[in-house]
């Protein structure tokens, strides 16, 4: 339902919103000029002006500049709300968290130094028992500085709580407010009618509830804290974009503001600078450091033509570029949506825990009162102090939270993780469907290998020179759009060889082409052509077959009938392509190659990266169907391929993986996608799934153990056996300490490495 | 003896009635609702939607606990981080009959969208 769900948002989303703040608007009359001029922009649909706050919400699938020129243009200033937000909701955000840190410190310093004193004259005297008039005096006196306490420290529970309750929902606020509550009043009774409680049970829980209290706020803080590291991955994203960008307009040089970028524009780069927007180097070169977005550890080199991304750093050169994608269109800005919104995806597995939660606080407190009554029928005197007893500790040791943390938490930081290393998540489903992949199957073209097929070899087999040969095949090949040609077409380039005109060109499906250049009548193509054509070349097939078997394609070039020589083209293996299959072999994975290509380049490409199994000569058409009979197998395929050409198999593999770099990647088209092109983001996206998983099982496993353990240890189980019942503060310190566990084991997945290539 | 077992029973019966049984009857219309995320509850907790129309709906947190910082729409694949004393704008798309649970991430504020 998610699929159709998320296809259909896309399908019928309400038009963007964009807001401006506007400066210098002092007159309510201003307010109609400034909608009125933004509704003049083209594609607006709607501008509405929000006079007391300053900002403008305009509808439309406008860009930002656009809309803030319009407004200048009428004398008015204008900046983006959104464009700044990220930056400046994450300061406000640290503020708001950074007080309230503080304030849960306060509260528990309070609390503790309150119940601390008082847990350690019970355990000093051991005498907390309520007999006479002054004892009546003096615990009625800590009762109130417990009931202070509680105003001060603990309100936020208790408002909770009570919220909640009118709401017909129940959460943690309205465990720990009934407990610490059901041990004040209880002490409130013995204090005020010691007449009406057994002797025995006279006994006083005002530490309990003041220590409880204390633990609680301790550990809400210690979590706030630890929570904070969770999207620290984020941050460092959001981090990488630079503030301004030295634009080039009318031949000057200025440095503006990021949001006022528009398409099209010419902007320097200087050495060390941050590239501010998405673009192509219009002018100059540069290495460039790309690291941060895709995981590639060496800087690259850029020159005219190239991609640029924004957020990564320009190394050594100065450039120009043109921009071609800005503000929320940028790689960057699209990589931090999805990083965000993956984060917060559900996963599969946490399913059970989602629904527990549900269910988990009346439960817990039917618990409690159930083991109350079971200790007043059951129980040793003073039956009431048990009962008391085993119903707070019920109350106060129970963790929906842990239980509800367990998966999310581990997903914030591991999405976030593999995000560093340019592996893009779609949501937490691939994710752990991920972690469990059985066999992976890999495009030949462009995933194993670089996907710009080269001229390596050109073997001469009558007279004429090599750049003889070259001419004539790239005369032949000049307009044709096949990669084995366009790779004929580029080698003469480089050698500087001007091809001549073509005549009578002829595409041979299957075979090759043929044509007349320069008078003379030109084959160019695979045996069965030269066979065809009466062209004799048994003299040198041995040299083709020893080409075919080193994974290259050769290809028979005959002049007015006679063999000249053979071209031969090859896409060479990706360097890494190797080290990464063993990867994923040795992490039990079992490896198949896909390919168009004929049985024996496939066999050799398979045999050089150390893959047995392969598919060969397959029909673009029929990758899927490939992708089918594995899944038929029982196997859990994931798919690796360039996300174009291979959408329909990444559709239909249980995880597509799409392998590309730079502003071409279609982010959204599968459910991983390697923003590195080499395979060895596979095996670190494997790698990071697994790790994440095994987290979130470690969680799910301690929270369910510590609720599952905790509870029936709490209500009294092993008392008639060990004679062991909890005391409530124990069971404040348990719970206070079992979420902030939760959300650490989490954290420790920030230290992920994947093995270095 | 008997009166505290009575009431125990009592107390759990009403307990499963109360957080369980009991299907509130109002629902608030989305247009002009503004939800406040505050003390544990989403206040309107269940909103009324149009079905397959797209929709906006605004989220004011005034809790600082972290526990409210996300709102999260399992069935939608939607969530939204939200700021304190801010509101902000979740963007719905159009939706079939049917009821979604919206949670923060823990799933203890609970709230339901009603579309008909």
């Amino acid at each position: 339902m998610n699929e159709a769900m998320s296809h259909k948002a896309t399908d019928r989303m309400p038009l963007p919103e964009k807001e401006l703040m506007i400066e210098g608007a002092g007159c309510a009359s201003c307010v109609v000029k400034i909608e009125t001029a933004l509704k003049l922009v083209p594609g607006v649909e709607r501008a509405e002006m929000n006079f007391v706050e300053r900002t403008v919400t305009v509808a439309g699938d406008v860009p930002m500049s656009e809309l803030i020129d319009a407004v200048e243009q009428i004398g008015y200033g204008a900046k983006a709300n959104s464009s700044e937000s990220a930056e400046v909701a994450a300061a406000e955000k640290e503020a708001a968290d950074a007080t309230y840190y503080r304030r849960l410190l306060l509260n528990m310093t309070i609390a503790l130094g309150v119940g601390i004193p008082l847990m350690a004259y019970g355990l000093i005297t051991g005498d907390m028992m309520v007999n006479t008039a002054t004892q009546q005096a003096a615990w009625g006196a800590v009762g109130l500085l417990t009931l202070a306490v509680m105003v001060f420290s603990g309100r936020h529970f208790y408002v909770g709580a009570w919220k909640s309750f009118t709401n017909h929902s129940a959460n943690m606020d309205t465990l720990i407010a009934l407990g610490t509550g059901t041990a004040w009043v209880y002490s409130m009774l013995v204090v005020a009618v010691p007449a009406l409680i057994p002797e025995m049970a006279r006994h006083v829980y005002f530490e309990a509830t003041a220590m409880i209290i204390g633990l609680i706020n301790l550990g809400l803080a210690l979590e706030m804290r630890a929570r904070g590291k969770t999207s620290q991955a984020i941050k460092r994203l959001i981090g990488l974009q630079a503030k301004t960008a030295r634009v080039i307009r009318n031949g000057k040089e200025s440095d503006i503001p990021l949001e006022k970028v528009r398409i099209n524009e010419q902007i320097r780069v200087r050495p060390g600078e941050k590239i501010p927007v998405d673009g192509k180097i219009s002018e100059g070169t540069s290495t460039i450091d790309e690291s941060m977005l895709t995981g590639e550890p060496m800087p690259v080199v850029k020159q005219v033509g190239d991609e640029v991304i924004a957020g990564t750093i320009n190394k050594s050169g100065t450039f120009v570029f043109i921009s071609t994608h800005v503000g929320e269109d940028t790689a960057l800005a699209r990589i931090v949506a999805m990083v965000k919104r993956a984060q917060n995806s559900k996963l599969p597995i946490g399913r059970l825990a989602d629904v527990i939660s549900a269910y988990f606080v009346p439960a817990i407190m039917i618990i409690a009162i159930a083991s109350a009554l079971v200790w007043l029928n059951f129980g040793p005197d003073p039956v009431v102090a048990f009962a008391i007893i085993a119903a707070t500790t019920v109350l106060i040791i129970a963790c929906p939270c842990a239980l509800g943390l367990a998966t999310p938490m581990s997903v914030m930081v591991g999405v976030g993780k593999a995000a560093e290393f340019g592996v893009l998540i779609r949501n937490g489903e691939a994710l752990q469907t991920a972690s469990r992949i059985t066999a992976m199957v890999l495009d030949k073209t462009g995933t194993i290998t670089v996907g710009a097929p080269e001229v390596t070899d050109i073997y001469i087999a009558g007279a004429g020179s090599e750049a003889d040969i070259l001419y004539l095949a790239a005369s032949l090949e000049a307009g044709s759009e096949h990669p084995l040609a366009q790779a004929i077409v580029a080698s003469a380039e480089t050698r500087e060889i001007k091809p001549g005109k073509v005549e009578g060109f002829d595409a041979l499906s299957g075979r090759g082409v043929a044509g007349r250049v320069d008078n003379k009548k030109l084959l160019l193509g695979n045996a069965r052509l030269m066979q065809e054509k009466g062209v004799e070349i048994a003299e040198h097939e041995s040299a083709a077959q020893k080409f075919a078997n080193d994974a290259k394609t050769p290809m028979y070039l005959a002049v007015d009938g006679t063999l000249t020589g053979i071209i031969v083209v090859a896409d060479p293996v990706r360097e890494d392509s190797i080290a990464a299959i063993k990867r994923l072999q040795d992490d039990g994975i079992k490896v198949i190659m896909l390919t168009g290509d004929n049985r024996a380049t496939a066999a050799a490409v398979a045999t050089r990266v150390g893959l047995s199994d392969y598919f060969a000569e397959v029909l673009p058409e029929d990758k899927a169907n490939k992708i089918a009979e594995l899944q038929a197998q029982h196997e859990i395929v994931g798919m690796t391929g360039d996300g174009i050409n291979d959408a329909p198999a990444l559709a239909q593999a249980d995880v597509g993986f799409a392998i590309g770099t730079g502003t071409d990647v279609a982010i959204e088209s599968a459910d991983i996608t390697l923003m590195r092109g080499s395979l060895h983001g596979l095996a670190d996206a494997i790698a990071v799934s697994k790790t994440t998983l095994r987290n979130i099982k470690q969680n799910l496993f301690g929270a369910f153990v510590y609720n599952v353990a905790g509870v029936p240890i709490a209500a009294g189980i092993l008392y008639p056996a060990f004679g062991i019942l909890l005391s409530p503060v124990i069971a404040g310190a348990a719970m206070a300490f079992s979420s902030l566990t939760v959300v650490s084991n989490a954290n420790r997945l920030r230290l992920f490495k994947p093995v270095a290539p | 003896m008997l009166v505290l077992n009575l009431l125990g029973l009592a107390l759990i019966a009403l307990i499963v009635w109360w957080f369980w049984l009991y299907k509130p009857p109002t629902t608030t219309d989305a247009g002009n609702a503004e939800i406040v995320v505050e003390n544990g509850v989403y206040s309107p907790a269940r909103i009324q939607l149009a079905a397959d129309q797209p929709a906006v709906l605004h989220f004011l947190r005034k809790d600082k606990s972290p526990c409210a910082e996300m709102v999260v729409f399992p069935d939608l694949d939607i969530s939204a981080e939200l700021a304190v004393d801010k509101t902000v704008d979740v963007r719905l798309p159009p939706l079939s009959k049917g009821e979604y649970a919206f949670t923060c991430q823990m799933q203890m504020y609970r709230g339901t969208l009603v579309v008909a």
